[in-house]
């Protein structure tokens, strides 16, 4: 499992070694550099002294070049410093003889340079040499020192540098690991009060006191919350009424099933069940519209193929003939011809359309005729349903698309007020408009107008 | 005993009706608030069944404006929505009775005469005067321990002369008992049955009080 805390933990420490070993490596560079620079200054300087020392003694001095090798012997060997002992010298006459040389010096030439500084290899350790000729002495000074010992040296300081270093990493790992929990703090303190809440719980977070980065999240999930929380109050609200408008339908079946179980002639008995059957076919209605509610309300925009409108219109209008009929009004369907007009929801625009229709036949006097129409615009489809019914009440015009309200001067029958929230909500969801005007000349015009599919054309 | 039946469910309505007709009430249906009021105002209802969810408002409105103006006549609640939120608040609202849809005809008509019998101070379900008992729930009466057959609306005429006896029920108040005001009433329907009743029961148990009406004659 990945922790931000771990994650930011191990690239601070990452960033923080790397700019130390960074700054090791420069140190080293400089140090090694430095370093060389003041030794090669010393190891001309021992040169130099050396050669003038010989010199000025020259007349019988310390050394005569013709005369045989003098070994510097007679000096009891110093407890010396290594390091010190890596300074060797060897002074050699002009004709290849080696006239003296230091303690400890290697017996091979130290550098075949004769003036100068040089770099050799004795005996496979790796020497920087000075060199000094000196024509008038017939002599060639040679001062050396042992690399191993230069890089001794810068190893020291670079070691006296990491070594409290290196003491204080777990220190530094420690204070990263701390900071780090504590900037984090906020996010603990968001979760904790996530973690505590109950599943019903809702409530926006509190974010004026949360930190900037966290406020996009905070704000994310307090409009999920409120998105679910209208959601789960809708369905409840839903879930709630439906129940309710089914159990007054049941009563009145159980009722008349009552009374025909007990009638005492035969025609309060085949009332009885005439009535029963009534009112299974408006039971039967609503739950068709509880599910068509259900569907627009929960169906995915993209569920279903394209299809073309008038085609979907013809099948709707096709499947509330036989209702129509019942009602002795007539169904009048009026398509421009040839012309494809895709529309994308079949899914959502059926029940709309079927709802809508539904309603004008249940509105048409006997004897009406309900007209459908669909008009075919550049990027979208108008579907037109009009009826000669008594039209909508002023007073309920606002309303009529709230679930489950019924108008206030309803005719004895109507439907569960349920059909035109089933037709606003689809086309909302579809993204197109719904419109319910007067008819002219009485009745009522209902205009469906949703965007049209281009693609498949 | 006639009642108001306040339900805008077409169905459920006429079943109430009909149903309630068969269990020896005299239902009087109406499906708004518009139209129970109107009834209440012309009066003559022992008790009312309620729906609380009505096109022109809520029924409890409806009861509150019952109690409002001082009406104590018996209200049973008939609705769908039978929590106990729902139940406690149609009963502080002043209903005497509540019950949830969908519900047993037998069991609507035993309440509403426990509610009848309670607003007529009563305790026994059965009602007694001069050696007849009358049983409500069971439409049938006995005579010095003998049981004695009766029709639904002979049966509804004989209680409401015992729910008070020794009072005169003019003619019209008890034409009101035997049916709903939309029923056509035959102008000598009261005294055809009457007739029975005194034929079942002995011509002096009824009286005539000439130009005002019946009433039971006292125990001899």
């Amino acid at each position: 499992m990945s922790s931000i805390r771990r994650r930011l933990f191990l690239i601070l420490l990452a960033a923080t070694g790397a700019v130390w070993l960074m700054a090791v490596m420069w140190i080293q560079h400089s140090t090694r550099a430095e370093v060389g620079h003041v030794l090669d200054r010393r190891l001309e300087e021992s040169a130099r002294m050396v050669a003038s020392l010989v010199m000025r003694q020259g007349d019988g001095g310390l050394i005569d070049p013709s005369g045989g090798m003098v070994r510097a012997a007679a000096l009891p060997p110093a407890g010396l410093h290594p390091h010190e002992r890596q300074l060797s010298c060897q002074i050699w006459g002009l004709d290849g003889r080696l006239l003296s040389e230091s303690e400890g010096a290697p017996g091979a030439p130290l550098t075949d340079t004769p003036d100068g500084f040089s770099n050799s290899v004795i005996d496979g350790q790796h020497w920087r040499v000075f060199s000094l000729t000196v024509k008038e002495g017939g002599l060639r000074v040679m001062v050396g020192d042992a690399h191993s010992m230069r890089d001794r040296l810068t190893g020291d300081v670079i070691l006296g540098l990491v070594a409290p270093a290196l003491l204080i990493l777990p220190l530094l790992a420690w204070a990263i690991w701390l900071a780090v929990g504590r900037g984090l703090r906020p996010v603990e303190s968001m979760a904790q009060s996530l973690s505590g809440r109950e599943a019903r719980d809702l409530s926006p977070l509190p974010d004026a006191d949360a930190p900037l980065e966290l406020r996009p999240m905070i704000a994310a999930l307090n409009g999920l919350f409120w998105r679910v929380g209208q959601a789960r109050d809708r369905e409840q609200t839903f879930t709630a009424f439906a129940a309710h408008e089914l159990k007054t339908p049941l009563a009145g079946l159980k009722t008349q099933a009552q009374i025909a179980a007990i009638a005492p002639d035969e025609a309060t008995r085949s009332r009885a069940l005439a009535q029963i059957a009534t009112g299974v076919t408006r039971t039967d209605r609503m739950v068709r519209q509880l599910l068509d509610m259900t569907t627009v309300d929960h169906a995915t925009r993209n569920a279903s193929l394209p299809q073309d409108g008038a085609e979907l219109l013809a099948e709707v209008a096709g499947s509330l003939e036989a209702r129509a009929k019942a009602r002795g009004v007539g169904l009048q369907v009026d398509v421009a011809a040839g012309k494809r007009c895709t529309t994308r929801s079949p899914v959502l625009l059926a029940p709309a359309l079927r709802n809508l229709i539904e309603n004008a036949i249940q509105a048409s006097p006997e004897g009406g005729t309900v007209e459908v129409g669909l008009t075919c615009g550049p990027d979208s489809a108008t579907f037109r349903v009009a009826d000669r019914g008594p039209g909508i009440a002023e007073a309920d015009r606002p309303h009529v698309c709230e679930r489950f309200y019924r108008g206030s001067h309803r005719q004895p029958g109507e439907g569960s007020g349920l059909g035109l929230t089933i037709v606003a909500t689809a086309v909302e969801r579809m993204g197109g408009t719904f419109r319910l005007t007067p008819r002219e000349g009485g009745g009522e015009v209902a205009e469906l107008v949703v965007p049209r599919e281009q693609a498949t054309e | 005993m006639r009642l108001l039946i306040v339900e805008d469910d077409d169905l459920l309505r006429d079943g109430l009706a009909v149903g309630l007709r068969l269990a020896g009430f005299s239902p009087e249906p109406v499906a708004t608030c518009a139209d129970a009021r109107a009834a209440l105002a012309v009066g003559g209802f022992e008790a009312v069944v309620l729906d609380l969810m009505l096109p022109d408002g809520s029924g409890l409105d409806l009861l509150r404006e019952i109690r409002a103006g001082g009406n104590a006549l018996p209200v049973l609640l008939l609705t769908a929505r039978d929590g106990l939120d729902d139940r406690v608040a149609g009963l502080d609202s002043g209903a005497d009775d509540y019950l949830g849809k969908p519900f047993e005809l037998d069991e609507l008509g035993a309440r509403l005469r426990a509610i009848l019998r309670r607003a007529q101070g009563r305790a026994e379900a059965e009602v007694a005067w001069n050696g007849l008992t009358l049983d409500p729930a069971r439409m049938k009466g006995w005579q010095d321990g003998a049981e004695i057959a009766f029709s639904p609306r002979e049966f509804t005429l004989l209680q409401a002369l015992l729910e008070r006896p020794g009072a005169i029920l003019s003619k019209s108040f008890l034409e009101e008992r035997l049916y709903g005001w939309q029923e056509d009433v035959e102008s000598n329907t009261v005294e055809v049955h009457v007739h029975k009743l005194r034929a079942k029961l002995g011509g002096g148990f009824i009286q005539t009080v000439r130009g005002a009406g019946y009433r039971l004659a006292d125990p001899s």
